[in-house]
């Protein structure tokens, strides 16, 4: 049990390869953060740092208010399990679990008691005597998770622990490590490259991108509340649309009709500086077909009308592909987003839309179709920073607010 | 030798995914190999044929003359004295000093060089493996006396330790280090190891590439140092190299010649047993003892080579861990 804090913690290789730029980060007793970000972004080499694996260029790094900088990863009794499981081959699954204890030189009955007891947690206990090269992959992945957790240690470090497994065994294995953290209630700190997993899991998440850290916050703020274009293209699946919009007075002009602006807004695009170009982001969850938009709702958005391209019907709701016209929109971390999916889903092509409108929803494939999206909801970037300017005393306003 | 086993294990390698399942049908219960299978390894006997009689040619001929020579009393000095005499030569060497003497001067050496090959190989493999800035100069001067041939190395050992003209001789008081047993002994050790504690390193090195870095830095994080590391993580990781490398250099320790050939010629009691069959073969001219020298020399590596496989084969569930992770 422990806090972990992150002072400017910095990383330059001997390359010269900055991997981590300074790093503000407190993790609370009992905390389960997530670090998420596209490849090479530094979430390995933070945790390296943590762990003691890399050494730290600059900054300072305090577990329970001690700096341990220069502290062995052996002295620093933190455990952590890797993506590839790093299993001894050579030892069973007893003595793979068993190892740290035995290091750590607790006497025999100890050491039994508490590798039967951590396997019992794991289900592992038939497995006792196996070699890890006779165990299916979420098994070794268990025979990981039990090596760390024997030692009670202060923290847990995970670096993608669940990226080789197949997808259907990820979703049981996710419920494992969260009931498992829990359980214990260890400070947890755990790198993924997948941001469901990182919204289901991690009370907090951290999003890095190039060495930085991009916005730190609970699953759900960061969802509602993005600081920028980039947590705000990464967080959510399908993923924001991005659309090109031109300021004009009191109003955008977009590919989806006009979007009128509140007072705030207006002031601060009035500025001699401000942007002549803005990124408007929607999520698919926040357009409606308009015939299903009650009056009262109807006023807080505004209405377009375009060629619906595919529907896939979800069952509970539909998603509709549609086509607008227009501008794409651009921008260094729309890039950067679209080639870690490896995909050209944000703003390629003539602007693509993805919605997600209700079940009842009669829309059919080739039809025009009149669409709603809700102006509270929507988000205004600044293309050369990426900045959210909807964004008011970290809450996401909308166009209109006051 | 080893082509014709790469090829034999390519071809088993491909046989699972290569064949095509052929439909079983007839014969319940016999466990028959479907036509796939069995043309596949028709394929790899046909395709190790070549290697297989090339490798009968050069070296089962002789081997088996030599077997048949060692049966006769054959002195090239009295050739009309050549007669068959059974195991009577094996009788003569084994009852001799002089042979005793020798085996025992080449297990001497064999062991002693080996286990200093050993450790320093390892530390040598280590550094090669672990330097980062100047890799290729550290690794290439590290390989440097394996480059040089062992008769042009042992006779600058020799000159060195040559009183008069040797920088090393002076070094122990008076006296030629070379004419006296145990410092000739050791000197010989010491050329040999020299010479090839870089190809032990080599194999080493091969091995701890073997290991991934993400077991050391668990076992980091499991609380071992660097030496709990290194003995309980990566020398069980690389143990079929390491047993590798101690095979090849045991063969190769044992046969031990040019070093003593050039630095003593055998004098004093250092000769090998490779050095005392090369006496009696070709000096002696005797071919009937010379051939049952050779013969026990074979057997003895022969013994060497069947204990280290019969090592292997209880590593060789740890090496199929190794494959089979991830
Ligand atoms: N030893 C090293 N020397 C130089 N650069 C390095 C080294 N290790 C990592 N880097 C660089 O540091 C950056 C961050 O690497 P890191 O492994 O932390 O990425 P990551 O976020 O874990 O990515 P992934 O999701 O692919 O695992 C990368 O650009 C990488 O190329
Ligand atoms: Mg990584």
């Amino acid at each position: 049990m422990a806090d972990i804090v992150l002072d400017k913690v910095s990383k330059s290789f001997p390359d010269g390869t900055v991997a981590v730029r300074d790093v503000d980060l407190e993790i609370a007793d009992g905390e389960f953060v997530i670090l998420v970000g596209p490849s090479g972004c530094g979430k390995s080499t933070t945790l390296n740092m943590i762990a003691g694996l890399e050494d730290i260029s600059s900054g300072e790094l305090r577990i329970d208010g001690e700096r341990v900088n220069d502290r062995a990863p052996r002295d620093r009794d933190i455990a952590m399990v890797f993506q590839s499981y790093a299993l001894y081959p050579n030892m069973t699954v007893r003595e793979n679990m068993a190892f740290p204890l035995r290091l750590a030189k607790l006497d025999r009955a100890t050491i039994e008691q508490k590798v039967a007891e951590a396997a019992k947690v794991l289900e592992l206990t038939p497995l006792l005597d196996r070699k890890p090269a006779n165990l299916s992959g979420g098994q070794r992945q268990r025979v990981a998770m039990g090596r760390a957790i024997v030692r009670s240690p202060k923290a847990f470090l995970m670096d993608e622990p669940l990226s080789n497994l197949d997808a259907k065994l990820r979703v049981q294995m996710r419920t494992v490590v969260s009931r498992l953290q829990k359980q214990l209630g260890t400070t947890t700190v755990y790198v993924t490259h997948d941001q469901t997993e990182a919204m289901t899991l991690g009370d907090r998440v951290v999003i890095m991108r190039g060495g930085a850290v991009q916005q730190i916050g609970p699953p759900q703020e960061l969802y509602d509340h993005p600081a920028n274009l980039f947590v705000a293209g990464f967080i959510g699946s399908p993923s924001m649309n991005f659309l090109h919009a031109a300021v004009e007075e009191e109003r955008l002009r977009t590919a989806v009709g006009d979007v009128p602006l509140g007072d705030r807004l207006r002031r601060e695009l009035a500025a001699e500086d401000a942007p002549r170009e803005l990124i408007l982001g929607i999520r698919p969850e926040h357009f409606e077909d308009a015939g299903l938009v009650d009056e009262q709702t109807r006023g807080r958005g505004t209405e377009f009308e375009a060629p619906v391209e595919i529907v896939e019907s979800m069952g509970s709701d539909k998603y509709v592909y549609l086509t607008v016209s227009g501008e794409r929109a651009s921008a260094a971390e729309l890039e950067e987003l679209a080639a870690d999916v490896g995909a050209d889903g944000f703003g390629g092509g003539a602007a693509n839309l993805v919605t997600r409108l209700s079940a009842e929803s009669t829309v059919a494939e080739g039809e025009n179709r009149r669409l709603w999206f809700n102006l509270e909801k929507i988000h205004l970037f600044d293309p050369s920073n990426g900045r959210n300017l909807t964004l008011h005393e970290g809450r996401a306003a909308g166009a209109l607010a006051s | 030798m080893s082509t014709e086993t790469e090829t034999a294990t390519a071809v088993d390698r491909a046989g699972p995914t290569g064949a095509v399942p052929a439909p079983r049908r007839g014969r319940v219960g016999r466990p028959t190999l479907s036509e796939g299978k069995r043309a596949e390894r028709r394929l790899g006997w046909l395709l190790c044929a070549p290697a297989a009689l090339v490798m009968l040619a050069v070296t089962a001929y002789p081997i088996l003359y030599s077997v048949w020579l060692s049966l006769q009393r054959f002195d090239l000095k009295f050739p009309d004295e050549r007669e068959f005499v059974g195991l009577a030569n094996y009788v003569t060497v084994l009852t001799n000093d002089y042979w005793w003497t020798a085996f025992g001067v080449t297990m001497l050496i064999t062991v002693v060089t080996v286990a200093v090959e050993l450790v320093l190989g390892m530390g040598l493999a280590v550094v090669m493996h672990r330097t980062i800035v100047g890799r290729g100069l550290v690794r290439t001067s590290a390989l440097i006396p394996y480059g040089i041939v062992t008769v042009v190395a042992a006779f600058s050992w020799r000159y060195a330790w040559t009183p008069g003209t040797g920088y090393l001789a002076t070094l122990f008081g008076e006296g030629a280090p070379l004419t006296e047993r145990a410092s000739a002994l050791a000197i010989i050790m010491l050329a040999e190891i020299w010479k090839t504690t870089p190809f032990m390193a080599l194999l080493l090195m091969a091995g701890l590439a073997l290991v991934p870095e993400d077991l050391l830095k668990a076992a980091s994080m499991d609380g071992a140092t660097a030496w709990q590391r290194f003995t309980r993580v990566m020398l069980p990781v690389m143990k079929p190299a390491i047993l590798v490398a101690l095979l090849f250099r045991t063969l190769d320790a044992f046969r031990v010649f040019d070093n003593i050939f050039v630095l003593t010629a055998g004098a004093n009691e250092t000769s090998s047993v490779s050095m005392l069959a090369y006496n009696n073969l070709i000096r002696g001219l005797n071919l009937g003892i010379g051939s049952t020298m050779s013969v026990l020399i074979f057997l003895a590596v022969a013994i060497i080579a069947f204990v280290f496989v019969k090592l292997f084969g209880t590593a060789a569930p740890g090496s199929t861990d190794e494959g089979g992770r991830r």
